[in-house]
């Protein structure tokens, strides 16, 4: 295999390479639109090419060994694993949604911006050198090592499995939605496209392939967010750096939202904290999407791709710089957006905006079928007359408030462009970018369900003699099974899977993190503590969720629902997180203390020389 | 070489590399947590531009999230080589 060999050591001329074609590329979609190419071949050009170059990188990785297919043969340098843990990070919802929620929420969507960085310190510090040092292909298979036997091995796949599941379907969702919307085509076909786009990434080669796309769909990804938000920061302030430049377009939304207060509007001031959560879910918010983060484990699998341990400490600092980027630009996006939009109310000394100075695209976003994009006076803004007869009903003639403007947080990213006044290619690229970011995150978890069922479930419990040839095809098999899974399910555009979502950190925290932190700074903890950790943390949060927004019936709106405290759903692990860590050091020590074998092992886990602890026969 | 180091090596080693955890921990805390308590206070104080209670939560804590992971992955390496517990 000398090919592999030659690849590693010439990734930045081979990156180099393709990010002069995807500039060349852009460029060239920029001069077939002056010269008349119409937008739609635009945005399939740009959707072709990407998926093309995707289907390029996955064949090229395809691969018949195991250690090349669960942890890209480790050699995956710190940098360029960054890159892919930061693609397999940011979700279609991230790249989508984030700035949106930024734009309805203002300082209190700031959660979520501090929840999913902070997290890293925890993976860096706790977590990520010594999952490495393991050397386990899965997480769950670090469980069943540290903890023996099958039962800590099978919760760990419950809890990966409860986590990964819902959140693989809403990529396969996400990716069908912005294929349906840039396509123009119908959304049932559409869920298939995204599934072709995800399953070429990895069904050759798994992690090997997954890697290697993975850095390729970042760079598209980043660069296809940041390019608008630099767009708009020069057309606004002359300065090509948004994030430095919208502190004074805060100052100009705060003195609007003054305007609009002053004429009787109530309006959130958009920098203001604690309008729309209370500083308690706020700050359990945070708390819940750290840890959980930490403990995700299409996450920190990827640190076990790295060479050495060094490598995995340097690896999580790359990943959470490349995080960053997007992370820190969102809330400019955001205020930009808020600008442009509230610049509309205010224009010319008013405080309203008349019907018929509607601009067309809240008609175009607006009229978008089988999705509620733009609503004014509450109801679907599909034309002038539909919204006319809206405002009227409630009394509202000529013009209509600020507030009465709602746009879904997920349009804000994708009609910005638009609404800003960008070309096609920009919107295109834009598109391209969100398309990136869900079939990589998508890709990761799929990796994650699939090797767990593979390696833990059926070589580890059920097949332990399986040659590497069978290993791989079942391997194969339930990866295809398991998209195909979830692209049936996200066809049926289950609302409730997908507000499912957010419970995955709090159950992936309340699962995994006490166990796993445990594991490997204190000695003590053994496997009676762990399996009782996992079952206490997991099974109240899961309890408290379902509890929380269902009730005893499972049927929502029933009034059984019960709370503790008031916390919200979305922050359902601050109750199962301490309660796993409580329950697991507490039973290991009323038990025996785990065997000198294992607690030499943990002693070894610590120290990084030496080479990884578990052999795999290949 | 053997491949092991000392068990009063590693004990040292250990020490000092949860030291340096507790250490990163507690900065973590402070700029996931403990700064953004005083949001109101700091929106009092302007800073290139925006207010500082809001500067901190959408960039100033990021940073220092991103800065602290790559100062511990340099300390964390310099503990594990004065005890010999770094890989070759």
């Amino acid at each position: 295999m000398a090919m592999k060999g030659d690849f590693t050591d010439n990734l930045g001329r081979i990156y180099g390479i393709y990010v002069g074609g995807f500039t060349v590329f852009v460029i060239a979609m920029a001069i077939l639109e002056q010269i008349g190419m119409p937008p739609r071949f635009i945005l399939w050009a740009y959707m072709a090419m990407t998926i093309g170059v995707y289907a390029f990188i996955g064949i090229m990785s395809r691969t018949g060994e195991v250690s090349e297919y669960y942890v890209a043969g480790r050699r995956v340098p710190a940098v360029y694993n960054g890159m892919a843990t930061g693609a397999d990070w940011m979700s279609g919802a991230s790249f989508v949604g984030m700035a949106g929620s930024l734009y309805v929420l203002g300082y209190d969507g700031l959660a979520f911006v501090l929840g999913w960085t902070g997290g890293y310190v925890l993976v860096a510090v706790l977590l990520a050198p010594y999952l490495r040092k393991f050397g386990a292909y899965t997480v769950p298979d670090f469980l069943g090592t540290r903890y023996g036997g099958n039962l800590p091995r099978l919760l760990g796949i419950i809890v990966l499995f409860c986590c990964s599941f819902t959140y693989v379907t809403a990529q396969v969702y996400a990716s069908g939605i912005i294929a349906s919307q840039f396509l123009g085509i119908d959304f049932n076909i559409a869920v298939f496209a995204g599934l072709a786009g995800i399953l070429v990434c990895s069904m050759l080669g798994g992690m090997r392939a997954v890697t290697w796309t993975q850095v390729a769909q970042y760079i598209i990804l980043i660069v296809a967010y940041l390019l608008p938000a630099i767009w708009m920061s020069t057309v606004k302030t002359g300065v090509p750096i948004p994030q430095l430049m919208y502190g004074t377009v805060l100052d100009d939304i705060a003195s609007m939202e003054q305007q609009l207060i002053a004429a009787g509007q109530t309006i959130k001031a958009h920098a203001e904290p604690f309008t729309n959560y209370t500083p308690r879910d706020f700050f359990f918010l945070i708390f819940c999407l750290m840890v959980g983060t930490a403990s995700l484990p299409h996450i920190l699998m990827r640190f076990f791709t790295t060479p050495t341990v060094r490598e995995a400490r340097k690896s999580v600092a790359w990943s959470l710089f490349f995080i960053f980027l997007l992370y820190f630009t969102a809330p400019s996006y955001a205020a930009f957006a808020k600008f442009n939009v509230m610049s509309m109310f205010v224009a010319g000394g008013g405080t309203t905006l008349a019907f018929e100075s509607i601009p067309d695209w809240i008609f175009r976003w607006g009229s978008i079928e089988g999705h509620t994009l733009v609503q004014i006076c509450g109801e679907k803004a599909i034309s002038l007359e539909a919204v006319r007869a809206a405002c009227e009903a409630k009394g509202i003639t000529g013009g209509f408030n600020f507030t009465e403007l709602k746009l879904n947080n997920d349009m804000i990213v994708l009609s910005t462009p638009e609404i800003a006044g960008m070309p096609w290619f920009v919107v295109g690229l834009v598109g391209a970018g969100g398309f990136a970011a869900a079939l990589s995150t998508a890709d990761g978890l799929l990796l994650a369900i699939a090797n767990a069922l593979s390696h833990d479930v059926y070589y580890r419990m059920i097949d332990p003699k399986a040659d590497t040839k069978h290993r791989l095809m079942v391997a194969k098999v339930i990866l295809v099974l398991v998209a195909i899974a979830a692209a049936l399910l996200a066809r049926t555009k289950p609302s409730d899977i997908l507000s499912m979502v957010a419970w995955a950190f709090s159950l992936a925290g309340a699962g995994l993190f006490a166990p796993l932190v445990l594991g490997v700074w204190d000695q003590r903890t053994n496997r009676t503590g762990a399996i009782c950790g996992i079952i206490a943390g997991f099974g109240l949060t899961l309890g408290y969720l379902i509890g929380n927004v269902y009730g005893f019936d499972l049927a929502k709106g029933t009034g059984d629902e019960f709370s503790w405290f008031g916390v919200k759903s979305i922050s359902a692990g601050v109750f199962g997180i301490p309660a796993a860590f409580i329950v697991t050091y507490v039973v290991s020590r009323m038990t025996a203390e785990p065997s000198r074998e294992m607690q030499d092992f943990v002693l070894r886990l610590r120290v990084p020389r030496g080479g990884q602890m578990m052999e795999h026969s290949h | 070489m053997s491949d092991q180091i000392t068990p009063e090596a590693a004990a040292a080693h250990w020490a000092r590399t949860r030291s340096l955890m507790w250490v990163c921990l507690i900065v973590w805390a402070i700029f996931s947590f403990g700064i953004h308590f005083f949001v109101g206070v700091l929106n009092g104080i302007t800073f290139l531009g925006f207010p500082l209670g809001f500067y901190m939560a959408a960039q100033g804590s990021l940073i220092v999230f991103v800065v602290l992971i790559f100062w511990y992955a340099g300390r964390q390496n310099a503990i594990d080589e004065e005890f010999g517990a770094a890989e070759d």
